[in-house]
């Protein structure tokens, strides 16, 4: 199967367009943010609290909110991860002083507003050694006698198979008559000490503001070391112009990214940032494959000029072109519908810079090094300079790059 | 061609080989190789649910309590030497950010006295630097070397201390290391598995547990204000007053006046364990060292009749009078419950931190969401496996197979290559494994489109291999130094996770060289070798 063989599309006169485009798009990501005041950034560059509650039925939102209101200072918020019933119930932070509070509140209220039955063991959020201690006595008086060990080992079992099988959240104490070791009578007991919350705490993220402030740092100049890293390498092996249109697309893409996101009012993570890193290498890999091939071209075709030979390039590596970002699509969607919550914020920051990365290094990168061509062709024939220009120009760009390529 | 493609092979089979053995290791039978599996393939904290916490070190106030303690030594000095002055004391900065800026400040020196004063500061204080103020005041801070080196053993002594508490505490494969730069942050990673309520951890970690067992000069008062009163506002020498702790249900303060200079300390210890008074109430017990209960029993035997404050963190746990000679015995009083006591046994045991610690960050995967996250993560990655494969299939035909098998190897690889280097698998780690397979792919097409080009320039099918690899190859090499050069920066600014992904898709491009060039040339050379002549190749 071919899709492309030898394509002959004009891609110079395109460009234009394209970057109509791209400039259209980088206003629309520029106008979002300063609308909405800069991007949203996670709990990660913020501070804050967040814990992640996982229910049984639909999560009640609003009975959540009301409970919490008043209770906790600063603002709250609710979010609800769509399919999952599960909340991520937020608030903010402002000195370290107050790490635990929030979370201590948020959780002493939840428990409070939809444990059904108080003083109880709640086996949906207790761990291994709690669950010992408060079954060592109960289990003696019912006649089922266990050493220390057995017993630590039927807790382990319980615990295990409610977080691995049922997802952390029983919907009856009769389901763990499948653990094996849990004899009737050890059913009995359980259900007479035990009650089982509607909900189930699954994460806790607590960043102080302090911790906040230098990752963000850290993020920023993380991107801003790699775009440099990336601009001294295409300019040793390439040339200069070419280091600066890799630089421009990557760039671009990160912000169209970045745009999406605020458009969309998702939240800009640390895994996000790590997502956008990645695709500035993923936009500069793609930007690569053309410009190797235009210097690879300029060795054979130099004798014409070079917005000819870039378009002959483009055409040529198309098929390569639509091909990686097809795979790489694939293992990114696979990624974006089942990797779950965590990995969904990661997987739209590559599904949009894969598009937009695939797009940019033909459109802005490519039209970069021809726009800064024939500007300077422009300009020696305004200077006034002999005709025959363009053969000169490609011939000494051939020449440059090809020292560099041995 | 025959012995070039054998050659390769050998190189493929031991590299399989290995990977394979750094994944299952030596097995004797199948249970043996699920053990190892599970030891070699490490989860990450967000996979196998564990807290995770970011602690800072509050190391202006070693430096404070070193600086405290020069000025007593000072004062004495000066005194000794018969160098007059007015003031001697230091300032107070309250935030870690500051400790560079503690100084000793010095008031009231005659200025005929310079001369000695400064001969007295570079022979007994060496550490210092003397500036002058003006005429008669003088202002002392420690030498950068100094300051750098008390900053950093503070931090070290802090790990060492964490390390014994967790440590006596059971849990397993805790991960206890500095974060971020030592001069500069002075933060302490603590990654603890399986556990998902830090809440007791962090009251443990947290208790900076320096006992004093000191004698009390005066008390008790009711309150602060009392005390500075019944002195006139100036402390006698040598003394220091400190709060009791209060009890629950108890209503209003207790101060103690205190001597300085305890007449034992934590450092005296040599056990601590709970156990329960006479009334049935949770207490710690402590037993000394030999030294200790020399000096304790000198003391007690000498002061009988007079009162003991036993403080804890700066405050009045309790304060018996002396009835006997007690030799190396003691008890801390106070304990809510057995828990409490223990706990307090234990942060005795481990030792004193040299500085308080702050909490940065907090996070705490439940070990449900772990589980959850490994399914997602495996379903997402064998999807995506899938469909790569079927598109290399179906556009490339038989050299889809050849794309195929390089891929896989290079999850083996990646894999094995993980578990050599002893890294953990992340959350983040399985999606930068999933995306290096779409990019992994791109190293192939580049070969195979490049090929197809050759073959319809008209060359044959193996001039148009060999000119497709090596063509390909320089594009190959520029592609993946960019995306090392990322991932470089994102391991250096990264943290925890962010670094777990860098260094998978590193690996995973590693490999990505070998498998896609090296291997995939060898299934085409082996392939157009079995052919006779090799006249025509699926792709």
């Amino acid at each position: 199967m071919e899709l492309f063989r030898e394509p002959k599309i004009n891609w110079i006169r395109l460009m234009p367009l394209g970057a109509a485009l791209s400039l259209a798009l980088t206003l629309a990501s520029v106008l979002s943010l300063v609308l909405k005041g800069g991007p949203r950034w996670g709990i990660d560059f913020r501070g804050g609290t967040l814990v992640y509650v996982k229910f049984r039925q639909q999560p009640p939102l609003d009975q959540i909110r009301r409970a919490l209101m008043g209770r906790v200072p600063g603002e709250i918020t609710v979010q609800e991860i769509t399919g999952a019933r599960e909340v991520i119930i937020g608030t903010e932070m402002r000195s370290e002083q107050e790490l635990d509070r929030a979370r201590r509140i948020i959780t002493e209220t939840l428990a409070e507003r939809f444990a059904p039955e108080k003083g109880k063991l709640d086996l949906n959020n207790v761990g291994r050694e709690v669950l010992a201690e408060r079954l060592r006595e109960p289990l003696q008086r019912a006649g089922v006698n266990l050493s220390e060990p057995q017993l630590q080992e039927l807790a382990g079992r319980i615990v295990e198979f409610r977080d691995r099988e049922r997802s952390g959240l029983l919907g009856s104490v009769d389901e763990l008559a499948a653990v094996p070791g849990v004899t009737p009578a050890v059913l009995g007991v359980l259900k007479q000490e035990a009650t089982l919350a509607p909900f189930t705490i699954r994460q806790v993220e607590i960043v102080g503001p302090k911790v906040g402030a230098d990752l963000r740092q850290k993020a920023l100049m993380a991107t801003l070391y790699a775009l440099a890293g990336m601009l001294v390498y295409i300019a040793f092996r390439f040339e200069f112009v070419a280091g600066i249109g890799a630089v421009v697309a990557s760039f671009h893409d990160a912000l169209i990214t970045i745009g999406v996101f605020s458009w969309l009012d998702r939240e800009i993570s640390l895994t996000v940032i790590a997502a956008i890193l990645t695709l500035i290498g993923y936009s500069i890999n793609d930007t690569i494959v053309v410009f190797d091939r235009v210097r690879e071209n300029l060795k054979v075709r130099f004798r014409e000029a070079l917005p000819e030979v870039v378009n002959v390039s483009v055409n040529q590596t198309l098929s390569r072109t639509v091909m990686t970002s097809g795979t790489t699509l694939a293992a990114v969607l696979a990624l974006y519908f089942l990797g779950g919550p965590v990995l969904n914020s990661m997987a739209l920051a590559l599904l949009v810079g894969v598009i937009v990365g695939t797009y940019s290094s033909i459109f802005v990168a490519s039209a970069i090094v021809v726009g800064w061509h024939n500007l300077s062709e422009r300009r020696k024939k305004a200077a006034g300079s002999v005709a025959a220009a363009p053969v000169s120009k490609t011939k000494e760009v051939a020449r440059k790059v090809g020292r560099a390529a041995r | 061609m025959k012995r070039s493609v054998r050659a390769r092979a050998i190189v493929i089979a031991v590299v399989l080989l290995l990977s394979v053995l750094g994944l299952t290791g030596l097995p004797r039978s199948v249970e043996q190789v699920k053990a190892n599996l599970r030891r070699n393939i490490r989860l990450g904290l967000d996979l196998r649910g564990g807290t995770h916490l970011i602690l800072q070190v509050r190391v202006h106030e070693a430096v404070k309590a070193r600086a405290d303690m020069t000025i007593e030594s000072l004062r004495q000095e000066l005194r000794r030497a018969g160098i007059e002055f007015s003031q001697l004391e230091r300032n107070d900065p309250q935030r870690v950010e500051e400790a560079d800026s503690i100084a000793i400040y010095l008031r009231g020196v005659p200025s005929a006295r310079a001369g000695d004063l400064r001969q007295l500061i570079t022979q007994r204080f060496p550490m210092w630097v003397l500036t002058a103020i003006s005429d008669t005041d003088y202002r002392l801070t420690m030498r950068p070397s100094e300051l750098l080196a008390l900053k950093r053993e503070t931090v070290e002594r802090t790990i060492r201390t964490l390390e014994r508490r967790i440590n006596a505490l059971g849990l397993t494969e805790p991960v206890i290391q500095q974060h971020g730069a030592a001069e500069s942050t002075y933060q302490i990673l603590v990654q603890l598995p399986g556990v998902d309520d830090p809440a007791r951890v962090k009251q443990i970690m947290g208790t900076t547990a320096v006992l004093e067992v000191s004698e009390v000069k005066d008390g008790p008062f009711s309150s602060r204000e009392q005390a500075l009163a019944k002195y006139g506002g100036v402390l006698p020498l040598n003394t220091k007053l400190v709060p009791e702790m209060r009890r629950a249900g108890e209503a209003g303060e207790t101060w103690w006046l205190v001597s300085r200079v305890p007449v034992i300390t934590g450092e005296d210890l040599r056990m601590a364990r709970p156990s329960r008074d006479e009334f049935g109430k949770w207490e710690t017990d402590f037993t000394l060292g030999p030294d200790g209960a020399r000096r304790f029993a000198q003391h007690t035997e000498r002061n009988i009749g007079n009162r003991l404050a036993i403080i804890l963190d700066n405050q009045v746990r309790s304060a018996p009078v002396i009835q006997s000679r007690i030799e190396d015995q003691g008890r801390i009083t106070g304990a809510a419950n057995e828990q409490d006591a223990a706990d307090l046994a234990l942060v005795l045991q481990s030792g004193s931190l040299p500085a308080g610690i702050d909490y940065l960050e907090e996070r705490t995967i439940g070990p449900s969401l772990g589980s959850d996250s490994i399914r997602q993560g495996l379903s997402a990655a064998v999807l995506g496996l899938i469909l790569v494969a079927a598109i290399m299939l179906v556009y490339y035909k038989a050299s889809g197979i050849n794309a195929i098998v390089a891929l896989l190897m290079n999850g083996l690889i990646t894999l094995a290559a993980l578990s050599y280097f002893g890294a953990v698998w992340t959350l983040p780690g399985i999606a930068g494994f999933v995306l290096s397979l779409g990019m992994a792919v791109d190293s192939n097409i580049l070969i195979f489109e490049r090929i197809r080009e050759e073959l319809r320039a008209g060359k044959g099918v193996i001039a148009a291999v060999d000119a497709g690899f090596d063509r390909a190859f320089i594009t190959i090499v520029d592609t993946h130094v960019v995306t090392v050069v990322s991932c470089a920066f994102l391991f250096m600014f990264g943290t925890g996770p962010v670094r777990g992904f860098a260094v998978t898709l590193v690996i995973g491009l590693i490999a990505n060289v070998f498998t896609a060039v090296f291997v995939s040339r060898t299934i085409f050379n082996w392939v157009l070798f079995r052919q006779r002549e090799a006249v025509s190749i699926s792709i």
